[in-house]
Order: structure tokens, then sequence, then C-alpha cells
């Protein structure tokens, strides 16, 4: 049995059974990233000796019966802005580079209480800007439906390995539906929970008020699982939110009957790609079909979302990667003379292109000067796009547009494009803006055989209702259970 | 022309709190560098802050004292700015919503009472500090400080002389250690101090350009500071000059200021609210609450003194000068009462305004430096009263007892200093202190009062100043006129 080719849930199953051991599930999942990973490129760290071990600690912990939760043993990676306590988290950066954090952030000491197990750290865009992995400093990582595609970003070393089965699991982070866009040109789930849902203590993240930490999984049920254990209260994270409802398996129903889906007439236009077209009006008509009901609603501010967004970005993250000076960790450049030299010459040689952009727009936009034209209307269209939504959701329990208008695209594509702005995640990231969960399941495929992603949104702490649908969904179609051509190395 | 100066000034205060602004980092003073760190305050990628609620509590507190009126919606803001002792690159501040604002204190300048108006007080968090190793030109950084909370107590350009600020800054740092808020110890850091200044033709109502001035770290480098400072302006303006506006350094051993570079090119420190920290509600009910767990304010404690023990303005003013002093006074009364069932509150004002600073003084230190106690300064009263000791005794046993701690009692006994009041033994020596002076005798006799004293001293000392002074009055008024 090819082991790595299963899911959280099929592998629970097994285990309980007694008909699993981990270490085999660990072993299996390894020669799967021997096997794939020079094509992909979805690791930037490989943690197997620890894996290893770990895992020949369970299978004696299970051997003696001990109650285990639901993730104990599986292995999963972990997108490499999500700090793990001893092994090296680079934000896929020059700066980072030697960096090994001192502590877990909150999110990983809960899966480690769970017992599942790191396999990796896993590529990204430097700082998580970007769309496609291709501001890594260190490699690209491939689509594993088309190697010479992209396979999404920032996160798109998660996507990737999920898709080609590398891991079971991802945990990722979103800004700007940089985990989303990822998953939809991968053909996996992604979903960003509700701004507070997941604590972001030991995220290094580049634009806080924008960024929360999601999962990307295998298909719905596997999200359920997966968000299941990530949704806690924190008190060591101050936007973190005390929410009682999180028994996300309990969603798993195949029953849309009556529930009302918004679809915005502002998001249709020239830029869609005709496959995208295509499948996304083939889903709403499945959805139709299976007793939703579809009603027509409106953002007037969607307009602007892209660009106020890029704006927010920009400045925060002008100011959280301000630490990155070669004072106290990561990258110092040598041969300099004094402390301005030492900034400029560290910042320089340290941040990619995009970073540098990024930043220096930020502080533009923060600037007296800018201020209020920038930054402040930034944030005044961010507070009528929060009171578009609410008026929507008045009105239906999920938006639903594409993920992405467009399929993954290649390599050198984009780069065209203002600094910060993805015309990939021009819906993507109204869920970032307005702090809604929302969720990115497979939908189609195009002609030469790309995912195509369908984007579900809900109100805020609805993330039941978007189980829900994305799971009806899923059990209606058979786009998720399609894999990717074959990857293995030939010798 | 006659120029008049106009002041503001801010105030960093570090607050009481165990635990630093948004960790549960130590904030003790002097502990051994960087051990005192975690990965929130050092700016670790990825460690996001939580606010410390006590340190939003002492600045409440603060707010109230200083009549401020109490922000009920409070945001963290981030100041963007790159220097090495600031870990994340940004300091933590409160620039659109400030705790407190409109506030104002009283304070007394020769009698005259003046009212200063506190614009704002903020929350913040400090730097960490830079140790500079000249002889292996090295730059080291201790953020023990780092992430300490502060608050920045700003008041309106209202002080017109360096007397009104250092007036204004005692009765500022007097409320605070009251408060319990700060130890307000300036060679510690715990209270710093900026002096904005300008100056402007008396009768003029718009103000001149102001300069900031920095490093002040006393309260006469204050006064000094602001003295030379409007001298300075002034000299600039008669000469036809302009004033800069810049911030300035204050060289307290040369008593002159030089330009500071700049920290930035230009002021642009970026402000923008923190993401990572939800803005906070302050609600009435917590207001309340602390409001009625306010200790009593120097100047509450300063009229009380007076209508309650029926002191003088001049010994409540002093004795009130410090929580510590006053405390130490109304307990020492209490005892003191308790033992003699009379209220006998002037007695205990005249020790610790007399000989306590005297000798507090006299050995550069504090009272709390000193072992003396309510109880022991009570013994000691006992003693006098009884007879035991005579005053000038009394004085000796106290500095004894403030440096040793031994109860008065065993000092006396000790060291022989019981009084001498037999009246045989006392009657000899007088008869030799008259025997020994014929000279001032006659003087005496010859209308001379003084000589008397001379007398009263002589027989004192060969006594070592333990005669009953009663009773060598007595008995040499006797035995002169039995002489006579
Ligand atoms: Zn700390």
């Amino acid at each position: 049995m090819e082991l790595y080719k299963l899911t959280v849930h099929e592998i629970r199953g097994l285990v309980n059974k007694g008909k699993l051991s981990i270490e085999k599930l660990v072993r299996g999942v390894i020669q799967r990233i021997d096997s794939t990973e020079s094509l992909l490129d979805s690791f930037i760290t490989l943690n197997i000796d620890e894996a290893l071990h770990q895992a020949r600690t369970l299978d004696q912990l299970i051997s003696q019966e001990a109650r285990l939760s639901t993730l104990a043993g599986i292995p999963f990676g972990v997108q490499d802005n999500i700090c793990t306590f001893g092994i090296r988290t680079t934000c896929a950066s020059k700066m980072l580079d030697d960096f090994i954090p001192p502590y877990d952030s909150s999110v990983i000491e809960k899966l480690k209480n769970s017992h599942s197990i790191i396999l990796g750290k896993l590529n990204m865009d430097e700082f998580g800007m970007g769309s496609s992995t291709q501001n890594s400093a260190f490699k690209f990582t491939k689509n594993p439906w088309s190697l010479h595609k992209v396979s999404g970003g920032a996160a798109g070393g998660g996507a990737a390995a999920v898709a080609s089965d590398q891991v079971f699991y991802a945990i990722g982070s979103d800004a700007s539906g940089c985990l989303r866009q990822p998953a939809a040109f991968c053909g996996v789930v992604g979903i960003k929970p509700t701004y507070g849902l997941v604590s972001r203590f030991g995220l290094v993240a580049c634009a806080p008020s924008l960024e929360q930490i999601g999962c990307i999984t295998k298909d719905v049920t596997d999200c359920a699982y997966v968000l299941e254990e990530i949704a806690f209260y924190d008190k060591k994270d101050s936007t973190s939110i005390r929410n009682g409802n999180s028994t996300y398996t309990s969603y798993l129903m195949d029953d849309v009957k009556g529930l009302k889906i918004g679809v915005p007439k502002e998001i249709f236009d020239e830029s869609w790609d005709p496959d995208v077209r295509t499948y996304v009006n083939n889903s709403i008509e499945i959805l139709k079909k299976l007793g939703a009901q579809i009603v027509d609603i409106t953002l007037p501010h969607f307009k602007y979302a892209s660009a106020s967004h890029s704006i927010i970005f920009c400045c925060e993250s002008s100011s959280n990667l301000a630490r990155y000076d070669g004072i106290k960790y990561g990258m110092r450049a040598k041969g300099v003379d004094n402390l301005e030299e030492l900034y400029c010459k560290t910042r320089s040689q340290g941040f990619g292109q995009e970073v540098k952009a990024i930043l220096m727009l930020g502080n533009l936009f923060l600037s007296n000067k800018f201020y209020d034209s920038h930054y402040k209307k930034a944030l005044k269209i961010r507070e009528l796009l929060r009171n578009d939504i609410r008026k929507a959701f008045e009105k239906c329990h999920i938006i639903l547009t594409p993920t992405s208008p467009i399929l993954a695209f290649d390599f050198n594509h984009e780069s065209s494009l203002p600094i910060g702005m993805s015309e990939s995640q021009r819906y993507a990231l109204l869920a970032n803006m307005t702090g809604i969960p929302a969720i990115s399941i497979p939908c189609g495929f195009s002609q030469e055989g790309l995912p195509i992603g369908l984007q579900l949104m809900a109100d805020k702490f609805n993330e039941g209702t978007l189980i829900k649908a994305a799971y009806t969904f899923e059990r209606n179609t058979d786009y998720h259970m399609k894999k990717p051509m074959k990857l293995e190395v030939t010798e | 022309m006659k120029y008049e100066t106009v002041v503001g000034l801010e105030i960093h205060v570090e607050l009481k709190t165990q635990s630093k602004m948004f960790c549960a980092c130590s904030t003790a003073f002097g502990s051994e560098p960087n051990s005192q760190c975690c990965p929130i305050c050092l700016g670790i990628p990825g460690a996001l802050p939580t606010i410390n609620k006590k340190a939003v509590e002492l600045a409440i507190k603060t707010g109230l004292a200083l009549n401020c009126k109490i922000s009920e919606y409070n945001t963290m803001d981030r100041k963007n700015y790159f220097y090495p002792d600031l870990p994340k690159a940004y300091q933590t501040t409160q620039q659109y919503h400030p705790i407190c604002r409109d506030g104002y204190l009283d304070i007394n300048i020769d009698g005259r009472k003046k009212r200063v108006g506190i614009t704002r007080i903020h929350l913040e968090e400090d730097a960490g500090k830079l140790i500079h190793d000249s002889e292996n030109s090295l730059s080291l950084i201790d953020y023990n400080r780092a992430g300490v909370p502060l608050i920045e107590i700003v008041t309106e350009p209202h002080i017109e002389s360096p007397e009104e600020a250092v007036a204004f800054l005692e009765e500022l740092r007097n409320i605070l250690i009251y408060l319990d808020v700060s130890d307000c110890k300036m060679q510690e850091g715990s209270l710093r101090c900026d002096v904005n200044l300008s100056i402007r033709p008396k009768g003029q109502t718009s103000l001149g350009t102001r300069t900031e001035m920095k490093n002040l770290n006393s309260f006469r480098a204050v006064q000094r500071a602001i003295k030379n400072e409007a001298e300075r302006q002034q000299n600039i303006l008669e000469s036809g000059g302009e004033i800069l506006q810049e911030t300035r350094r204050w060289d307290d051993l040369k008593g002159q200021s030089v330009a500071m570079r700049e920290k930035q090119e230009a002021d642009d420190y970026r402000y923008f609210q923190d993401p990572d920290l939800v803005p906070f509600i302050i609600d009435n009910q917590m207001v309340e609450k602390i409001k009625n767990n306010m200790p009593e304010l120097p100047a509450q404690k300063r009229e009380r003194f007076v209508s309650e023990y029926g002191l003088p303005e001049y010994d409540s003013r002093i004795l009130t000068s410090s929580r510590e002093l006053a405390d130490f006074f109304e307990a020492s009364v209490k005892l003191y009462d308790e033992m003699k069932g009379s209220k006998e509150s002037k007695t205990v004002s005249n020790w610790l305004m007399g000989d306590l600073m005297r000798l507090t003084k006299e050995l550069g230190v504090e009272l709390g430096d000193l072992k003396l106690t309510p109880s022991l300064l009570v013994q000691l009263l006992k003693l006098i009263d009884q007879g035991v000791i005579s005053s000038p005794i009394a004085k000796e046993v106290f500095d004894e007892m403030c440096q040793s701690g031994q109860e008065p009692d065993k000092i006396v006994e000790k060291k022989g200093l019981r009084q001498i009041s037999d009246i045989d033994q006392l009657k000899e020596i007088v008869r030799e202190v008259i025997q020994e002076n014929p000279k001032t005798i006659a003087d005496y006799k010859a209308g001379k009062k003084k000589a008397f004293g001379h007398l009263v001293g002589q027989t004192m000392k060969k006594t070592k100043g333990k005669a009953n002074p009663q009773l060598v009055n007595k008995l040499l008024q006797d035995e002169i006129n039995i002489f006579q």
C-alpha cells in the first residue's frame, strides 16, 4: 500500500484499529519526499531524524494503549515563517538563513502536544511577499501538476507538498490569499480562519493585521480535523479571540439545503481565465442543484480592495521587518565601519528585491507626507469593505468567488505587476482585509490539466458553515480525488 | 528688551511593576546584563506582546492624582526608528490615544499657588542600554531595560522659571512615590526629565522657537539648564540671531549644552497603530475601583497634619515631603500618645525635623538607610520624660541608636549616660565649680547674668553632660546665695 497517498482521516482509522505503525507511515512519506523533492523543491529544511525518533516513541505509546489525539503520528510540514524550536526558520530569506528559534510558536506547541510529527520546513516567498515562491532566496517550488508552472505563493511549498503527498497536511500563513491561492493552484484544500481564531504567536508575520495561520489539506474532512486542533484561545496573542465553537468535524455534513450563497456582481470581469469561468459557473450550478440558493450581492468598494490591501501590507511590513538590522540575530554584513553602514549593508544584502521594494513603499506611505493620502485612506477603505461584507452577510451565509481568476502561471510571469499586488489574489485578499474566514477547494481542471480553486467565505467564526458547504461540494464532485502526474524521479 | 521664559516638561517615569510592559521578564534594576530578556522583549521574530495590566493601572492612578481625564478607548502605537538599543526597531507607545489627558498639578512657589497644566500621560516601553567599551572599541547592549514600562508625562508650557520647574518636579516625584507608582530614582534612570524651552519678549502672547534639552540627571541639572538655556537664547536674540528648533544635550560638568546630532534625518517616526495589540477599553468601573483605593496625596496629608496634629504649616510641609517620613511621623506619634495618654505631636515633629534631618544630612543618607524605628524613637522620648537622660545626652543616644539600631536604654547603660539627679553628688560638683571660678562669681554678683550660664556649662562639663540641668540650675542658685 502507498501509505503516503492516505488522508489524515484514513490514517486515523487504521491507527485506531492497530493496523498501521507510525514508523512505517513516516518512512513511507520520507521515501516519497526522497523520490519527488528534487523535482518540486517544496522544503527548505527537513527534520527526518527527529521525525523518525518521534514515530518510534509514538508506536510504543500506542502499544501501551495510550489515548492519543486525532493528529498523533501524522507527519506534516510547516511553512518556514512559523517558529519551530531548534529547527531553522528562515522565512526563505538570506536574512534569517541561520536563524534557529529559541521557542515554539503556539500552533506548533499545540501540534507537538498532539504528537503530530514535523517533517520539515516548507518553501515560501521571502517573508511571505509574493505569489509564486519565486521570491524565495533559496529555491522555486514547482507545481506538481506541471513542473514549469509556479505552485503559487507565498505558501507554494506547503501546497505543492500536500498535493504531491509529501506531507499529509501543511501549516502556513495567509496575509493576502497567499495560502489559498497556492492551494487552488495545486488542487488542494486551504483555509484561512477568522482573524483571531488561531494564535499568531510565533508567526514571523509581515503584516500582522492581515495575516492568519491556516492549513492546507488533501480534502475538506482533513481540513476540519486540523482546524479543530489549531483553533484555540492563546493569551500570548492579544488578537486571539475566545470562541467556544470549535468542533468543526461535526459540520462534516452533506447538506446545503436552504444555504444562501451570495455571488458578488463586481467580481466578474475580463481578467478571468475562460476555464476558471466555466468551472466556477459549473460549481454554482452544482451547489444550486444540491439545494443551495444563489443570491446576487454587491460589494461596492471591492474595486479599491487590492490597492488598499497593498498599502496596509507594505506599511505593516516596513515596521515588522525593521528589526532585521544585523544587531541581534540573523545576517550581519561584514566589513562595515559604522552603524549606518551596518544597517544599510545588512539590509541591502539580506533582503531580496521584492522585499526591499515593499519596505521602501511602506516607509513612504507611513511618512508624514503620505500618511493621510495613502495609509489613512487605505484604513478607511478597509472599514468600508467591512461594511460591504456585513451588509452582504445580511443576505447570504456564504460568499462565493474563484480563489484566483487565473491559473497557475509560468515562472517569471507576473513580474510586471506593481509591487506587492497580485492579480491572482484579488478575491482572496478580501477575507484578509475584513478578517472573515475563507476556504479554497478544488472545483475543476483547465484544459491543460491545471487545478481550479473555488473560494467560499463566511461571516466571522462561521468556519462550521464553510466546512459544511465545502464538504457537501466535495462529496458530490471528484476533483479532490485526482492526483498529479507521476512525479517520481525514475532512475 | 525684557524676556520671559516658557518651559514645558516631558517626564519619563519607570513604573514599579514586577514584570515588563509586554512580557513576563523582571524589571529589577542592576542585574547581570541581558539576564532579564525573552523572545518578546528582544524582538525575536514571531514573538508577540501582551499588555501589562498593572502598568495600565499605575498610569490611571497617576492620571487621577494629576486631575486628568482617563481615556476610555486606548491604542498602542509604533514609533519607528533604527537604533541598536531598540530591539524591534520601533518603540511601542501611545501616540494617538494617550491613556490620560487634560490634567493639572498645583505647586507652591514662595507661598503662592501656581497651577501647571498636564497635557497628556501616555504609556510606553523603555529601550535597552548601550555600553561603550572604548578599550576594545566595542559597543555592547544590555536589553534588561528594554520593555520596562514607562509613562511619559507632558506638561503645558506653563512653567516660567527654574525654581518653578524644580518645585513642579519635587511635587510630582513626591506624588509618584506616595502612589507607589515609581521609585523615582534619577540616578538609576527611573525618573528622567526633558525640558522644552523658549523665550519671548515680555507681553508677547505667541511662543518663540523652542529647543529640547536632554540628559538632565538631577533636579539641580534641570534648574541650571533652564537658566543657561534661557540666557543662551536671549544672547542669540539680542545679537540679532535666530533660535534653531533642535535637541540639545546638557553637560552638567561643563554647565552648558551642545546641539545633538539628529537621530534620524528628519523627525518622521512613521507612527501607526500597533496591529499586534488590540485597542483596550478602560471602563468607568475600573477607574472607580482605582479611585477608591487611592492613597492620601501629599497636599491632602499636609492639610490633615495641620488640622489633626496641630502642627505649624512649616512642620507639616517638611514632614509630608516624603511618604516615608510622613508615615514615620504618624507611627511615632501614635506610639508616643498611647504611652503618654496625651497628644505630643510637636515633640515628635521637633525630633524628626531637628535631629533626624541633621543626622541624615551629616551622614549623607536617607531615613530608610538608618536603623531608626518609631518604637526606638518613642523609647528615647520616654527616657527623657522619665528624667533618665538629659536632652543633650539624648541627642548622643539618638545618633548612636540610628546607626546601631540598639535600644536607647541599652545604650544609656552601656555608656553610663544615666542622668545625675543625686542632690548630694551634684551639690559637691557645684561647690567645686564655684570654688574654681571666683572671677565668674564676682562677675555674676556684679550683675553679669551671662556669667551664670558659664557656671552651668562648667558643671555640665564636669559631669560629661549627665547632670540634670534643672537641678544644676537650682543648686547653683542656692549655693551662690549661701556664699553671699
Ligand atoms: Zn521579556
